[in-house]
């Protein structure tokens, strides 16, 4: 029943907020994910105890065969801790600021975060493409509403974008399921693992392409990221956080639940070609990183990069590509989601994210300083910080995929370094310029935020095996589909 | 607990507790804490040595990272050569530890400092303490943060922020070549471990080790700066100069003879590449030597000079001379370490001077630093019976038995050496004083706690030569028996060299006679080094470093620059997204030439109709009748 508590609180919430419009906003949202976050690490932990498996089986569409069906395994498991794990920090970064008090800026949070945790705990290949649509309805009010300059066509071209690729994936979602087994279809994962295997190779190759391309607009994978740059600089500060530290996950969780065990054939067509455009997105989203002016939008293209590198290791379909991948998700979400709020933090004081008109902060904020610093470690995947697991494993995973692209791939550290420094100087270090002479330090809030999610960062690169090992048995699982 | 487990724990927790408190913590307390763990872990280091049996020791910590197969875990080993490289950390480190706390006293981040100082002492002792290449790499990567982080220590020059950017930068071009070794170590033997890895070889398995070896080395050429990885180091200089002396010149950069030395098994049966680490060691030291002869920044002089020390170390590995190349990695420990020192000393009595044309005269004001330069001096140049002659001797001879090339040019590099080692002294400390009035009259000896490491180190310098004096003046060679048991079989076996041979007397011509020219020309002429403006011809050419930053500006970051504003401004905007762009207005505008057809005339509809029904009826004719 933890199940559909997890599923359902920060929908009711979340709802009562929008509907409701309650004055103490913030503290019902605050603590609300709190408890979420508690309640769903008891309920990991369960599921770690528990032999059999967790889940949770209602029937939805009888008469077609479609169930409302939940569970967690080791894999989705990584992506619930993240959900859960993240919305309370980026509810906490609205504090001291005007949407703090604004309960409807925070229902759409908590009604986003539902929808996204219902598409990791799906079971139901439809309930999941259900929660994968929905989660673009408060997103697209958060920008929409909340958003910076040109709000409305931006969000507009990301809804419909994603939403343009999402129907490939319903397309092939209808085909593999009318075709199994039974008098009535069923879209449950198994049965369609059971199914895809015997698809001629043919089908498998096409079906991939048409789950990849919903999945690769969603991360966004090159070249179908045009929409994301513009989006995560004009979408507000934790609107931002949203997609890129949780929604993007959607994307490569997809991947990996639906596509690695239901079309290793068409991987093995395919994937090749798929492996080399991420690699190239990895550079290519490095590289134009390195000029930015925008510190948000040179995020976003970092963020971009990383998630190519993830790309490319979950399809070499090894356990090191893999686990990769999940933890490289985890680390991932905490990082950019703590970068995005030092941007916000320096926006706020300084009305301003243009590299050029900053410099100067660490003299007078040493918080600042040091989370910045341990964030960006964690983002150039410096050894003993979270990015470092992550990245060696993805990147040990294509190298051994294919030496060549391998070492192609690699240069991502020395270019991630490249933009990472020159983000740090241009913003922190030489003098204080007009907007950042009187800096002041985080405040109690902002620390509450930054310190933990730095700790994190360390801790993630010290003991990974924590959830290297909660996740193994089912990445074990999911290599017996692949052959 | 093992006591080995406290080494590089301790500097940890220095690091934690100055990093944490920092800026509360009163400077003296925070001096104390941070100096506290370095001579702890060097007290434990000594037990260490005196209670070792001769067993390497592994010391597993845990389970780091396991995925399917791959399994990496943590683990410390104890043996002769982490046992030395502890003894160098952890000793030469203290001594820094304590010259800082003096050095760095008026500084506002001095807490910050000695944070920064020990997470060091700590990354650098994880990377000679681990068990693996893995456990190795973390070291690796940590010791370059935190080069960057002190070089940078001072960032609100933008200056200094650049030279930190680039080291940084440029050991992770180094990094990408390790970490590719690490991944062929991981695809040949499934373990990164080194015993394992070094059984496997020796049982005979392995067939891309001549690939690791090379791979691993680009990483080395990276963090040891050599050519073409070694413009970043002179930059460094940005740093503190405690920075300079513990980091650049002392511990960090040998981490790649280091490297080597560990791997030697995996090294010997790659014969090419041991080939490439020889002229590239050579090339770097002529380079460096070069480049050192002509500049007038104290610290700059050095830097070139710790460039072309390297070069010597990797020139005896390319020669297969392990015991030579560590020998001289300690007495390089000791020397360079006083050099830096003493300039910090100069540079501190000069109100923050670097450029020795404005100095000049200072061996009365500063006795104790003019002495102990003096020595460091003459004992890089290589005369004996100083430190830098025996270990310097020691590749050269091994030199001349491997390349009779490679030794007459690095006999020529030893050359160099002695003269702009003895240039820099003079100039310095001799002659008149040339500085200003103010600075004159603040002109005084360094504090205690600066001084006595200087003197430390002096007394090191001038004796260190003795822990592997040769066989044939009566030597016991104990760093060569000592180390002999991880390195290859007849390591440790002495080379005959005849007292009146030229093998013998060329390493010595070459330290007196440049050094007697120098003291010819700065010394009793008290000639100084002309004006940036009037150097001119070749000088000039070597003065500015042979335009490889400028090269290496041209080559790679201005294409980088140009690649992103070009994949920026052109394939995003007016490639990919206006393609996107066109599918969405393609399908608006045909959707507006579609709705006309919706536009209420009922006539159109019942026609419209009509053909539709028409179609289908042919259709369904159609596939009746075949």
């Amino acid at each position: 029943m933890y199940l559909l508590f997890v599923l359902l609180f920060p929908l009711l919430l979340g709802s009562f907020l929008l509907i409701a419009k309650p004055a103490k906003a913030f503290s019902l949202a605050l603590g609300g994910s709190i408890v979420e976050l508690i309640v769903a690490v008891l309920l990991l932990c369960q599921a770690k105890e528990a032999t059999g498996v967790t889940e949770f089986i209602q029937p939805w569409i009888p008469e077609a065969g479609l169930k409302f069906a939940l569970f967690i395994d080791g894999i989705n498991g990584v992506l619930i801790l993240l959900s859960t794990l993240l919305v309370p920090f980026i509810i906490g970064t609205t504090s001291n600021s005007e949407k703090s008090a604004d309960a409807r800026y925070l229902g759409l949070i908590l009604t986003m975060q539902a929808a996204m945790l219902g598409a990791f705990m799906a079971k139901d290949a439809f309930l999941f493409y259900f929660f994968f649509e929905a989660s673009l309805l408060p997103i697209y009010f958060i920008i929409n509403l909340y958003g910076g300059e040109n709000r409305n066509p931006i969000s507009f071209k990301f809804f419909v974008y994603t939403l343009f690729g999402s129907l490939f994936l319903l397309i092939g979602l209808i085909y593999v399921y009318l075709r199994t087994p039974g008098e009535i279809p069923s879209a449950d994962f198994e049965t369609l693992y059971q199914t895809a295997s015997i698809l001629s190779i043919k089908e498998q190759s096409l079906l991939f392409l048409a789950f990849f391309v919903a999945f690769a607009i969603k991360m966004p994978m090159f070249p179908f990221h045009t929409w994301q740059p513009d989006t995560y600089t004009v979408a507000p500060a934790q609107g931002t956080m949203m997609l890129s530290g949780i929604m993007l996950k959607m994307g490569t969780y997809g991947v990996i639940r639906m596509i690695v065990p239901m079309f290793p054939v068409g991987i093995a067509n395919w994937g090749g070609i798929v492996i080399i455009l991420s690699v190239v997105g990895v550079l290519y989203g490095s590289i134009i990183a390195i000029q930015q002016k925008d510190m948000k939008r040179l995020l976003a293209y970092s963020s971009f990069a990383h998630v190519g590198l993830m790309s490319a290791g979950m399809l070499t379909l090894s356990p090191e590509g893999i686990q990769g991948a999940l933890y490289q998700m985890l680390s991932h979400g905490i990082n950019i989601v703590g970068l995005f709020f030092i941007v916000e933090v320096i926006e706020r004081r300084t009305k301003t994210r243009e590299l050029a008109q900053l410099g100067g902060i660490t003299q007078s904020s040493y918080f600042l300083t040091v989370g910045l610093i341990v964030l960006s470690l964690g983002s150039v995947a410096l050894p003993l910080t979270n990015g470092f697991v992550g990245e060696f494993l993805l990147l040990k995973s294509v190298f051994d995929y294919d030496i060549t692209i391998g070492i192609i791939a690699g240069i991502t550290i020395i270019l991630g370094a490249v933009y990472t420094l020159r983000m740090i100087q241009k913003s922190i270090f030489g003098n204080a310029s007009k907007v950042t002479s009187n800096f002041e330090d985080l405040t109690i809030c902002e620390k509450l935020v930054i310190i933990p999610l730095s700790i994190l960062v360390i801790v993630g690169g010290i003991v990974p095996s924590v959830i290297l090992n909660y996740s193994q048995p089912a990445v074990d699982l999911l290599s017996k589909w692949i052959k | 607990m093992s006591s080995a487990l406290l080494i590089p724990l301790l500097p940890f927790i220095g690091f934690l507790i100055n990093g944490l408190a920092f800026p509360k913590l009163p400077k003296q307390i925070a001096g104390v804490i941070g100096s506290i763990p370095p001579l702890a872990a060097f007290a434990l280091s000594l037990q260490l040595f005196f209670n070792f049996d001769g067993n390497a020791q592994l010391i597993p910590i845990a389970d780091w990272i396991q995925v399917g197969e791959l399994s990496i875990p943590l683990a410390l080993q104890i043996d002769q050569l982490s046992i030395m490289m502890l003894l160098i950390i952890t000793g030469v480190g203290t001594l820094i530890h304590l010259y800082s706390s003096a050095y760095m006293s008026h500084d506002a981040g001095f807490g910050k400092f000695f944070a920064f100082l020990n997470l060091f002492v700590f990354f650098m002792l994880i990377l000679v303490m681990g068990s693996g290449f893995v456990t190795l790499f973390i070291g690796w990567e940590g010791v370059g943060l935190c080069s960057y982080l002190l070089i940078g220590f001072w960032n609100q020059k933008n200056s200094y922020g650049d030279a930190a950017r680039k080291a940084f930068i440029m050991n992770r071009i180094g990094d990408l070549g390790f970490l590719i070794g690490i991944f062929l170590i991981f695809q040949e033997f499934g373990t990164a471990s080194y015993q394992e890895v070094f059984e496997a070889i020796k049982a005979g398995s392995g067939t891309n080790v001549g690939l690791i070896a090379f791979c691993l080395f680009i990483g080395a050429m990276g963090k040891s700066a050599q050519i073409p990885l070694f413009t970043w180091l002179p930059d460094a200089m940005a740093g503190p100069t405690p920075v300079s002396a513990l980091i650049h010149a002392a511990t960090m950069v040998t981490a790649g003879i280091y490297m080597v030395i560990r791997a030697n098994t995996l090294f010997e049966l790659s014969p090419e590449v041991l080939h490439f680490i020889g002229w590239i060691g050579l090339a770097t030291a002529i380079l460096g030597a070069a480049i050192g002869l002509f500049q007038n920044d104290i610290k700059k002089v050095l830097a070139y000079s710790t460039v072309s020390q390297l070069g010597y170390m990797f020139m005896g590995l390319g020669a297969s001379a392990y015991t030579a190349s560590f020998f001289h990695v300690m007495t390089h420990a000791f020397f360079k370490a006083l050099l830096f020192l003493g300039a910090g000393s100069v540079i501190h009595a000069m109100s923050d001077e670097q450029d020795i044309r404005k100095m000049g005269g200072l061996k009365s004001k500063l006795p104790i630093t003019y002495i102990t330069f003096l020595l460091g001096t003459i004992a890089i140049a290589g005369i004996p019976p100083f430190a830098g002659f025996f270990s310097k001797d020691e590749i050269l001879a091994h030199l001349y038995h491997h390349d009779m090339i490679m030794w007459s040019l690095a006999i020529v590099g030893s050359a160099l050496t002695s003269f702009y080692m003895f240039r820099v002294f003079l100039v310095t400390f001799h002659g008149d004083f040339r500085g200003t009035e103010h600075q004159a009259d603040h002109l005084h000896e360094s504090p205690i706690a600066m001084t006595l490491p200087l003197i430390i180190l002096a007394v090191l310098s001038v004796i260190g030569g003795f822990i592997n004096l040769p066989a044939f003046v009566g030597g016991n060679e104990f760093l060569a028996h000592w180390l002999s048991p991880i390195l290859p079989e007849g390591s440790a076996e002495a080379l005959e060299v005849h007292v009146a041979s030229l093998e013998f007397l060329a390493p010595l011509a070459a330290a007196f006679i440049p050094a007697i020219i120098a003291i010819q020309i700065y010394g009793s002429k008290k000639s100084v080094p002309v004006a940036d403006a009037e150097i001119s011809g070749v000088q000039k050419i070597i003065y500015d470093k042979f335009y490889i930053d400028e090269a290496y500006n041209f080559l790679f970051v201005k294409p980088v620059n140009f690649l992103s504003s070009f994949f920026y401004q052109f394939v995003d905007f007016l490639v990919i997204d206006l393609l996107v762009e066109t599918v969405g207005k393609i399908v608006k505008s045909s959707s507006n030439e579609i709705r006309k057809i919706q536009a209420g005339t009922i006539g159109f509809y019942v026609f419209m109709m009509v053909v539709s029904i028409a179609i289908i009826l042919a259709w369904t004719l159609k596939s009746w009748m075949f």
